[in-house]
């Protein structure tokens, strides 16, 4: 134990700044902006297993997010289920659409792959917007209840009225997908995962059942997909057809490879920092796209493997400069 | 008779790239074989391993047929192959590529993974040990960390092989295994060859230089396109004139 958290200090420090944080009294600005970034940081997480692990580049996410969004609203609003109660099932049921379109779509490769859950993502997107009776079509589904408080044994309850509850709320499930990832990634399961992505006739001479291991792992993405997507509908209240647009599907993506593809920190750096970037940027103007796109391709030349790459390389090489100088002293004391 | 191929076809549009070949392995043994560019060798390892479906003919392996199975139900099987090109997991370390080569003999899965069940652990410990073991057998060990992308052709070569064998597969195929190295490095993959088929594993293998295949191969397999024109040891086949003739051009092999 002791020796892990020497190895893994950086990290603990992480989530003991992130556990007080709220302490501060940030602004309510700040606050929901931190709280999507988890929210982000949950997809991207997703999207990270099927895109960076298993190498397989859903163009879906965006739309298992908003299916998840709307199962919450719908199953809150419409059939008055318990927030508690709609968002593992909104989560399982991407998982089991994930497993129906990942049957055919899976098939095919590389850009089919991409073109094909596309083509799903935009239907998803026509039916959000116009199937009014089931998801209120382009006027959207509003007054989405908070979840119930949780009662406390001693200290009266918690109520989710308040950011901070919130942040806290998200947080949990944060971690929780961190550690999903984590268990699975660093595994023989994950193994499977990235022999597909790396050589996929290789993992399929070598014994691997290629189509199945994709086919979980786009279950395992759709679910968090959809977590994310049902954490969205809590903090927001209300949704629009666009939640489930393509769009949010390029923006998880950026977000994975400004982060770092196939990073576990990665994935969190790209939610938090490219909003906060996107919105610093708002003050520039009309202009800010074209800057962004700018900073898009500098970065993805200079750290091809993202912020989390980029923070790697240079930890590595100052430990190296300063193990050399040690070095150079001892030499010198020695001669 | 372990391995059992019956009037084996392949044609690819009016190209008949394998045409009517009937062969065998049996348990413990070499086979060879070898024939000019061209003349069908790789498709016919590709129709075994299930990479390739046969347009006609069947595939037997211990006795059951395995014909058009997927490639990963062959591996599972016990049949392992290496490719032409050296084909490797090259954005992974030579532990990880051995442990991915062993995945096949391991069931742990998603929730394995996820609570760390007794199969999980057991299976991890057994991977690293089995792995650590035969990364020295193929001359590894002290690479055992480094990416691959860092090693020697020869190196990679043996890595390749290293993956196929990591599962103790009943019979092995091995698809050029010394292309575009050198007299000393191929007589490291030959001593490794030899090494692998001493600890029991029946080997099957491709190969363009005769003369490795010479002092290697129990029984040589001649095709010349894609039909199987001569069988025998490696003595019948330097002696025989129809191979001299049709695959060296009438050249006597040295
Ligand atoms: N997938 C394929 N599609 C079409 N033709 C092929 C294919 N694979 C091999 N061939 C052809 O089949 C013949 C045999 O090829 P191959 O088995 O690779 O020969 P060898 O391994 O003996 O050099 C060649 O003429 C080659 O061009
Ligand atoms: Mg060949």
């Amino acid at each position: 134990m002791h020796e892990y958290l020497r190895k893994k200090w950086f990290y603990f420090l992480l989530l003991l700044l992130a556990l007080v944080f709220p302490l501060f009294g940030p602004s309510r600005l700040i606050f929901t902006m931190l709280i999507l970034s988890g929210i982000w940081s949950i997809a991207t997480l997703g999207l990270n297993l099927i895109l960076g692990y298993t190498g397989q580049a859903s163009l879906a996410h965006g739309a298992f997010f908003g299916i998840g969004a709307y199962a919450v609203g719908i199953m809150t609003t419409r059939l008055g289920l318990s927030f508690w109660i709609a968002l593992p099932l909104a989560s399982f049921l991407c998982a089991a659409i994930g497993f129906l379109i990942g049957l055919p779509t899976l098939r095919t490769k590389g850009a089919y792959f991409a073109i094909s859950t596309l083509a799903f993502g935009i239907i998803v997107f026509i039916i959000a917007g116009n199937w009014s009776d089931l998801t209120g079509g382009h006027m959207g589904l509003p007054a989405i209840p908070r979840p119930n408080p949780i009662p406390l044994p001693l200290a009266g309850e918690i109520s989710f009225t308040s950011p901070a509850a919130r942040y806290y709320l998200v947080l949990f499930f944060l971690l929780l997908t961190l550690w999903v990832m984590h268990r699975v990634v660093f595994s023989l399961q994950g193994y499977s995962f990235m022999a597909i992505r790396n050589n996929e006739n290789l993992a399929e001479a070598v014994g691997i059942n290629t189509f199945r291991n994709k086919l979980l792992s786009f279950m395992v993405a759709n679910f968090f997909a959809g977590l994310a997507g049902g954490l969205y509908a809590m903090q927001l209240g209300a949704l629009s057809p666009f939640i489930t647009h393509h769009v949010l599907t390029f923006n998880l993506i950026i977000y994975l490879i400004l982060g770092g593809v196939a990073t576990l920190a990665g994935p969190i750096i790209g939610a938090i920092t490219v909003p906060f970037i996107v919105d610093a940027l708002f003050a520039i103007g009309p202009y800010r796209m074209v800057i962004f796109g700018v900073l898009l391709i500098v970065s993805i030349i200079y750290f091809p493997r993202g912020l989390m790459g980029g923070l790697t390389s240079l930890w590595n090489r100052t430990a190296d400069y300063y193990r050399h100088r040690k070095d150079g002293v001892r030499h010198a004391a020695e001669s | 008779m372990l391995l059992k191929v019956e009037a084996l076809s392949k044609h690819f549009g009016g190209l008949k790239a394998v045409d009517g070949v009937d062969f065998h392995v049996n348990q413990g043994e070499i086979v060879a074989i070898i024939g000019p560019n061209g003349s069908g060798k790789s498709t016919l390892f590709n129709l075994i391993s299930g990479t390739l479906r046969p347009t006609t003919g069947k595939v037997l392996f211990q006795g059951d047929e395995i014909t058009a199975h997927k490639p990963y139900r062959v591996a599972a099987l016990g049949i392992k192959r290496t490719f032409q090109t050296t084909t490797l997991f090259d954005q992974l370390r030579v532990v990880d590529n051995l442990a991915i080569g062993r995945r096949v003999n391991t069931k742990t899965g998603f929730w394995d993974a996820l609570f760390r069940t007794a199969r999980w652990r057991r299976e991890r410990d057994e991977t690293v040990g089995k792995v650590l073991e035969l990364s020295g057998i193929i001359g590894l060990g002290d690479k055992f960390f480094d990416f691959v992308t860092t090693l020697s052709q020869e190196a990679q070569k043996r890595l390749a092989i290293g993956i196929a064998l990591a599962s103790e597969p009943g019979l092995l195929l091995l698809d050029e295994p010394t292309a575009g190295i050198n007299m000393e490095e191929t007589a490291e993959i030959i001593e490794l060859i030899r090494k692998v088929r001493e600890a029991g594993t029946t080997i099957c293998l491709i190969e363009h230089k005769m003369r490795m295949v010479m002092g290697l191969a129990d029984r040589i397999i001649v095709l010349n396109y894609g039909r199987k024109i001569a069988e025998g040891t490696p003595q019948e086949i330097s002696g025989n004139q129809v191979v001299i003739e049709a695959y060296l051009g009438g050249k006597s092999i040295a």
